[in-house]
């Protein structure tokens, strides 16, 4: 019983293959996940039972910031991945880096709106909206928070091994769901804040 | 301090009943029992390496099975407590409160804990060895859904004893299952048991999806796939839809419970009927998650029996796919009676008549598959030939029960118990049995006694029938649901008391099962050939039980049934046995993760159900752990050698030249 390395030739499928593979099975789990939330929110939008809507609290500056740099870092993702691509190994952890500084810009933006709106008087048991509301904007900036963890680890990785098929896959891995939350990110602004304000 | 110690125990403990107390001493003296037992033998160390950090998906199987037998039982005891209480007018055995809290641990635990595992344990054991693969895509994850599963379970059960268990209804509607009216940990324990073990079937739908589409012997195409693969397939396409919408819709009702929500809720413009909705998206599917694998089963099992290929393969694989899809589109023929008007009603009738017909397509493809073939009545051809009657009148009173305003009469009738119940015991675990027995000798080396087993079968069928046949009746005599007295002025004293009876001989055909494993272990037949029943795909090919590599050679596939084929070649003097080369073979490592991380979530479901913020956020820092030290972990494989393999071989009674 020897221990290997990946890269040995065998019958077996390619691991990092399966791995990606089964990673955009786990997305289409994650696209049913929120589309519960925006479902369940959509019927919850108008039961502000009296209390503030949408309307009297949203700050659409702070938003729209957010959704920049939230932008901005999907597409840093994606250099990283050309770099990773030229086998630039400073480049791609640079760029993680940057990606990992802007990820964590919008969720300060986001626990600051959260902050903000609680100091109004609209916290999640205010109304069946409001619960809906954080619950929803919630996960996605939950969701934001893991893959933050999950870049700082790899970051590591790649420090410690260079690129490798293994973390090349787990940077491909990291850049999908990245972009994953970009594309929910992009239906919280327009059925949340968009036609919230509206 | 000794005060406030005693005031702590009586409310976190279960207490006042003589029952529960019975339980608890059980408990801990069936724990005392397993530690000492492990200590006396030294057996720790070799419980930890061959069984709780294992990824074989074979001795992952064995242990889901033996899960869902422990699960078995206790949902089974429950089933009849409620029965003796229903046997005569004003009975005075349980309260009502009790009442309330045993049908719903019932059925809970038969369907998330006991009909689930069941179903991923025959996964786990066969499909890997149908598909010709040394293992499932990813053996880690796999340990890590079992476990997950077992933590929920657990956790689940720990209910009866500790806190006081759920009593709103298997499927919780609120506004009875908000903190309004049902303020104690149940509830909560409800929430986390299914949340944790959900994770686990949603990570298992994903793994059995890549292991059938990626990881299937050379040869083998889709349309060369052994059924119960296809089935299993179909299942978890449907679960992977279906999953998630469960774990949001318990995560939301929490959000209403802990954080003071109002998604559910009747105050603060909540809206209950959400919930409804929600939680048949994904219980609808569910019906057909379990449902699917028992199709694929009997498919292989008539097979088998009838010495026939089976009938219509392709009509069959359309069958099991439209069936995964369809499934997602009936779920408010569950409450018909919500109101939401005569459109809704309309469609949703519709698409569930629909589903009879491809199930209608499978059937009559069991049926034609028999049609001239040379039968032959071993157990598990005795549970199919007995099912196809059984479900199909279950199937019967469910068009019925899907004709919108007729649905009016049923709703929440003992109609509609009589119904979900045949469908679910004759289809589901019936199903179950028979793949059990058809592949016990391919799990554990040896058969099950034929004669035995044949009691069992006749006395969990006749069993079956006292106990729900009556039912119909009684929903239609207005009995309803869920009701723990009646009077006798209803006049439906002596159907009860049958379908009472019924439930005994049911019980005692479990029993009966028991002793029958029980028998063979200690009069087995070592069955030498891996073959006993000359069957017709691939995990026959190999030896009894599998050696932990599956197969020393990976087979090359040609056919469908290839192995019935390649015997047929090598009969008839086509094909000589070829002369094989062998390989190292490229296995994962076990690991230890797995348990630990699913403990650490026992932890966290546990401190957020008694609001212990202390044990759910180290809890949850646990989880992140063991998944920062799985990351950086690279070394997880290993290769068996040539000698170890011809070594195995040689054991399981094959020389490899």
């Amino acid at each position: 019983m020897a221990n290997v390395n990946a890269g040995h030739h065998d019958h077996h499928p390619d691991q990092e293959e399966l791995r990606t593979f089964a990673f955009w099975i786990y997305l289409m789990t994650d696209v049913i996940l929120f589309a519960t939330l925006f479902a369940t929110y959509i019927v919850l939008q108008g039961n502000t039972d009296g209390g503030p809507g949408p309307k009297d609290l949203f700050q659409m500056n702070g938003i729209y910031a957010s959704t920049f740099i939230l932008l901005t870092s999907s597409f840093t993702s994606g250099l990283a991945i050309l770099a990773m691509n030229k086998g630039n190994r400073l480049a791609l952890m640079n760029w993680l880096g940057v990606t990992v500084f802007l990820g964590a810009s919008f969720l300060f933006l986001e626990i600051n709106e959260f902050m903000h709106l609680v100091s109004e008087g609209a916290t999640i048991s205010t109304s069946a909206f409001w619960t809906a509301f954080y619950t929803l904007v919630g996960t996605h900036g939950l969701h934001v928070a893991l893959g933050l963890g999950w870049m700082i680890i790899l970051i590591m990785q790649i420090a410690k091994r260079g690129i490798t098929p293994v973390t090349k896959r787990k940077v491909n891995i990291i850049s999908l769901f990245w972009h994953f939350l970009d594309v929910v990110w992009i239906f919280v602004f327009t059925i949340v804040y968009v036609m919230g304000v509206n | 301090m000794w005060e406030s110690v005693k005031e702590f125990a009586s409310e976190f403990f279960v207490t006042g009943d003589p029952l529960i107390y019975g339980a608890d001493v059980s408990i801990v003296l069936s724990i005392i029992a397993i530690v000492s037992v492990l200590t006396y033998f030294k057996k720790w160390g070799w419980l930890w390496r061959e069984w709780l950090t294992t990824v074989d998906h074979k001795k992952i199987g064995i242990m889901y099975i033996l899960a869902s037998v422990l699960m078995l039982f206790r949902g089974g005891v429950d089933a009849l407590l409620m029965r003796a209480q229903l046997a005569m007018p004003d009975m005075q055995f349980l309260s009502g409160d009790h009442y309330n809290q045993i049908f719903t641990t019932h059925g809970v635990i038969m369907i998330l804990f006991m009909a689930m595992p069941l179903m991923f344990g025959l996964f786990n054991v066969i499909v890997p060895l149908q598909l010709g693969a040394r293992d499932v895509a990813f053996p880690f994850l796999n340990a890590l859904s079992f476990w997950l599963f077992f933590s929920g379970a657990m956790l689940f059960n720990l209910s009866f004893v500790i806190g006081g268990s759920p009593d709103a209804g298997w499927l919780a509607y609120p506004p009875y299952s908000e903190l309004a009216f049902n303020p104690g940990p149940g509830q909560d324990f409800y929430i986390w048991g299914i949340q944790i073990s959900g994770i686990g079937s949603l990570m298992t739908g994903i793994n059995f999806i890549v292991t059938i589409l990626k990881v299937r012997a050379p040869g083998m195409t889709l349309m060369k796939m052994p059924m119960f693969s296809w089935s299993v397939l179909s299942s978890c396409i449907a679960i992977v839809f279906a999953f998630p919408i469960l774990t949001v819709t318990l995560a939301l009702l929490f959000i209403d419970r802990y954080l003071g929500g109002h998604f559910f809720t009747l105050d603060g413009g909540g809206n209950p009927m959400m919930y409804i909705n929600l939680i048949w998206m994904w219980g609808h599917p569910e019906v057909y998650i379990i449902v699917l694998p028992a199709f694929g089963i009997f498919s292989e099992i008539v097979a088998t029996f009838s010495r026939k290929k089976l009938f219509g393969y392709k009509s069959m694989v359309f069958a099991m796919i439209i069936i995964s899809v369809l499934s997602f589109l009936v779920w408010a023929h569950h409450f018909f009676t919500m109101g939401s008007g005569a459109d809704v009603n309309a469609f949703f009738a519709v698409t569930t008549m629909l589903i009879a017909i491809p199930t209608g397509v499978k059937v009559f493809n069991w049926l034609f598959t028999m049609f001239r073939g040379k039968i032959t009545f071993e157990t598990p051809m005795l549970w199919t030939v007995g099912i196809i009657p059984n479900f199909v009148i279950g199937g019967m009173t469910g068009v019925l029960l899907s004709v919108a305003p007729a649905d009016f009469q049923y709703h929440n009738s003992y109609f509609l118990v009589a119904h979900f119940h045949q469908v679910i015991i004759a289809g589901v675990v019936f199903g179950f049995f028979a793949g059990l027995y058809y592949w016990w000798p391919k799990i554990f080396g040896f058969k099950l006694n034929e004669r035995i087993g044949r009691w069992a079968f006749w006395l969990w069928n006749i069993g079956f029938y006292l106990c729900f046949m009556p039912q119909y009746a009684l929903g239609l005599m207005g009995m309803t649901r869920r009701l723990y007295s009646y009077g006798w002025d209803k006049g439906w004293f002596e159907m009860n008391l049958v379908s009472t009876i019924g439930a005994v001989i049911m019980g005692v055909a479990f029993l009966v099962q028991i002793w029958d494993i029980a028998h063979s272990l200690k009069n087995m037949k070592r069955d030498t050939t891996g073959d006993p029943w000359n069957a017709r795909t691939l995990e026959w090919s190999i030896p009894s039980p599998a050696p932990f590599y599956n197969f020393a050679v990976m087979p090359q596939v040609t056919s469908q049934d290839d192995w019935h084929e390649r015997k047929l070649r090598i009969e008839q003097g086509l094909e000589k046995p070829a002369k094989v080369e062998l390989e190292p073979i490229h296995m994962p490592k076990n690991s230890g993760i797995p348990i630990v991380m699913s403990m650490f979530w026992f932890f966290v479901g546990f401190g957020l159900i008694f609001d212990w913020l202390w044990m759910a956020v180290p809890g949850f820092i646990g989880v992140l752990a063991c998944m920062v030290v799985h990351s950086f972990n690279y070394d997880t494989d290993y290769y068996v050698t040539v000698e170890e393999i011809k070594r195995t071989e040689a054991e399981a009674g094959r020389v490899i030249t």
